[in-house]
């Protein structure tokens, strides 16, 4: 990631607020996306993801701020002809085939059909095309909403919980496509709750708490900001607990094991440390911060503020 | 423009074929048209009235009740519904204007009903025709009833419409739908004909009725077709008002195209403040 970009922004959202009977569902956010860019927007229900997509899709009316798609108005013809929607859940039409589900989005799009069509092989799946959507599984009806997503090459899209009801494999799936067309320079900004499975699949993070954009930046540089230790847990015999624990300078002991906490500066030192007590050590866990950590810091951080 | 209303037009239809929609609504007004024909004109010939002619009376004042009945139950659900499901925040994340949306429903929710129409009268007029008991005057007669059933139908899809744009729930749509249809079809009649039956030599009779008859599409479309029969003196009942009309009867077939046209700019003007 580098900040000099010589395109201008896909999407630009600068201080939106937007208030729902007295709450402020949406309060002053600020941020841009630039071609190619993967992002998640994280945020715990009722952050104001949803609300801040319906505002950028030009469904719901800003209180205030501006939002730019494409250089164009939300909810414009040229800002919804490059933009493509995957809402949180679908319910298609359940007497249709997922072929004709998908020839309609591609009519509208005014995009080729027979064009259009590879994309459900693309999604995994190719066996059900002909089969009823009614008959298809969450995971399924998920997958056809992420193919309809991708019909016609959109500069950007916008995908509401894209994994959510889909298995490991699939998951993976669903995030390689977005790494492909992300490659093919498409802005794609997504929102999720499984935070771990972000990790390394994006490229920048936003966090929404309470309506109010608590963090934007990618995931190392947040770890830093957050600044959460590195957990170390040795292993080691139940008799040498109390010894080990000594020689690295206390640690919660706990049967058979020795845990403690060290910045990330010193997490070489420590481990260095670990490896010179030789044959005492059986096993080290070295337990990096998580996407969840990272995000509990931060939202935790915006609740006591207010 | 008009590939999208193609577009939305060709799905109303599909999942008409698909959840068997039409077939249903054609088999009920073939089998009511045909009960009607076949029982319910059997005095036709002592009258020396066509029989077709005879059997379209007949339908018109079917048409009055199963018409709307069927044109509300394909619309009640048509925005709500898809609001409910998630599908228009799709939809209308693509490129295309609510009217267009709109209207390709409208579209292919007449194209439905309208199927149905031809089929299942058109089944009976065949049938009559085949029979021997039918000539080219009746068949026009037919026509216009297809046609104007059409209309009739097309104001209550744009009831519908109203009504769900104005709702969040299809189950209150489809609550509504009901009640609107019972207003309409049944109890504006009811409370018209009381009304002249407790005063009939008063202003209300000669200056307020026949105009409340013109601005309810369904009076309205029934009016229409007795008065163009000529045979209301036959059919008696409400019929019987044709003849003593301060206006022309095309009148009535105005009222029918002005409500349809009212309703459905109503909807366009509904949807536009919908949030899916």
């Amino acid at each position: 990631m580098t900040e000099t970009n010589f395109h201008s922004p896909t999407l630009s959202v600068r201080s939106v607020c937007k208030t729902f009977a007295g709450l402020k569902a949406v309060d002053g956010v600020s941020f841009s996306l630039n071609p190619g860019e993967r992002v998640a927007l994280l945020g715990h229900n009722g952050a104001g993801k949803t609300t801040l997509f319906k505002i950028v899709l030009g469904f719901l009316k800003r209180d205030g701020g501006d939002v730019s798609v494409l250089g164009s108005a939300p909810g414009s013809h040229a800002a919804r002809a490059g933009t493509a929607y995957l809402p949180e859940s679908v319910a298609f039409p359940g007497s249709l085939t997922g072929r004709e589900v998908l020839t309609f989005y591609a009519r509208l799009k005014g995009e080729s059909p027979a064009a259009a069509l590879p994309l459900l092989d693309r999604v995994g799946l190719a066996d059900a095309v002909k089969r009823r959507v009614g008959t298809y599984s969450k995971g399924m009806r998920q997958r056809l909403g992420l193919a309809q997503a991708l019909i016609g090459r959109p500069k950007l899209i916008l995908l509401d919980e894209p994994t959510t009801g889909l298995d490991p494999i699939s998951r993976q799936n669903v995030y390689e496509l977005i790494g492909e067309i992300a490659g093919q320079g498409t802005t794609v900004l997504l929102s999720s709750h499984a935070l771990t499975e972000l990790e390394a699949r994006t490229d920048r993070i936003l966090i929404l708490s309470r309506g109010k954009l608590v963090a934007d930046d990618i995931l190392s540089r947040l770890r830093a900001q957050a600044g959460l230790p590195i957990r170390l847990k040795v292993w080691t015999r139940p008799e040498d607990v109390a010894h080990v624990s000594e020689c690295l300078g206390g640690g919660r002991m706990n049967g058979r094991s020795v845990e403690f906490d060290c910045n990330a500066d010193d997490k070489i030192q420590r481990l260095s440390a670990i490896s010179a007590l030789g044959g005492l050590v059986e096993d080290v866990d070295v337990h990096a911060p998580s996407l969840d950590d990272v995000y509990r810091h931060f939202s935790n951080a915006a609740n006591r503020e207010s | 423009m008009f590939s999208r209303i193609l577009t939305i037009a060709g799905q109303e239809i599909r999942i008409g074929i698909r959840n068997r929609w039409i077939l249903l609504a054609a088999i009920i007004l073939a089998v009511f048209s045909l009960a009607l024909a076949l029982l319910g004109s059997a005095p036709a010939g002592t009258l020396g009235v066509d029989r077709l002619t005879i059997t379209v009376a007949s339908l018109a004042s079917l048409s009055v009740y199963l018409v709307p009945l069927i044109a509300l139950l394909l619309a009640f659900d048509a925005i709500c519904g898809e609001v409910e499901r998630g599908t228009l925040l799709m939809t209308l994340s693509c490129p295309i204007s609510r009217f267009e949306f709109l209207i390709g429903k409208a579209l292919g929710h007449s194209l439905v009903l309208s199927f149905a129409l031809v089929v299942g009268y058109g089944l009976t007029a065949g049938l009559l025709v085949a029979a021997g008991s039918g000539s080219l005057d009746g068949l026009v007669d037919f026509g216009r009833l297809i046609v104007t059933s059409i209309l009739l139908g097309i104001c209550f899809l744009s009831v519908g419409y109203v009504l769900s744009a104005l709702t969040r729930q299809s189950r209150t749509a489809a609550a509504s739908a009901i009640a609107a249809w019972l207003f309409l079809v049944v109890l504006y009649d009811l409370a018209l004909l009381g009304a002249l039956v407790a005063n009939p030599s008063s202003v209300f009779a000669a200056d307020v009725f026949p105009y409340a008859i013109l601005l309810n599409p369904a009076d309205a479309f029934r009016l229409f077709n007795l008065a163009a029969l000529g045979a209301s003196d036959l059919v008696g009942g409400m019929a019987g008002v044709a003849e003593t009309l301060p206006f022309d009867p095309m009148l009535a077939l105005g009222s029918l195209a002005a409500f349809a046209g009212l309703a459905l700019a109503g909807s366009a003007l509904l949807v536009r403040r919908i949030a899916p």
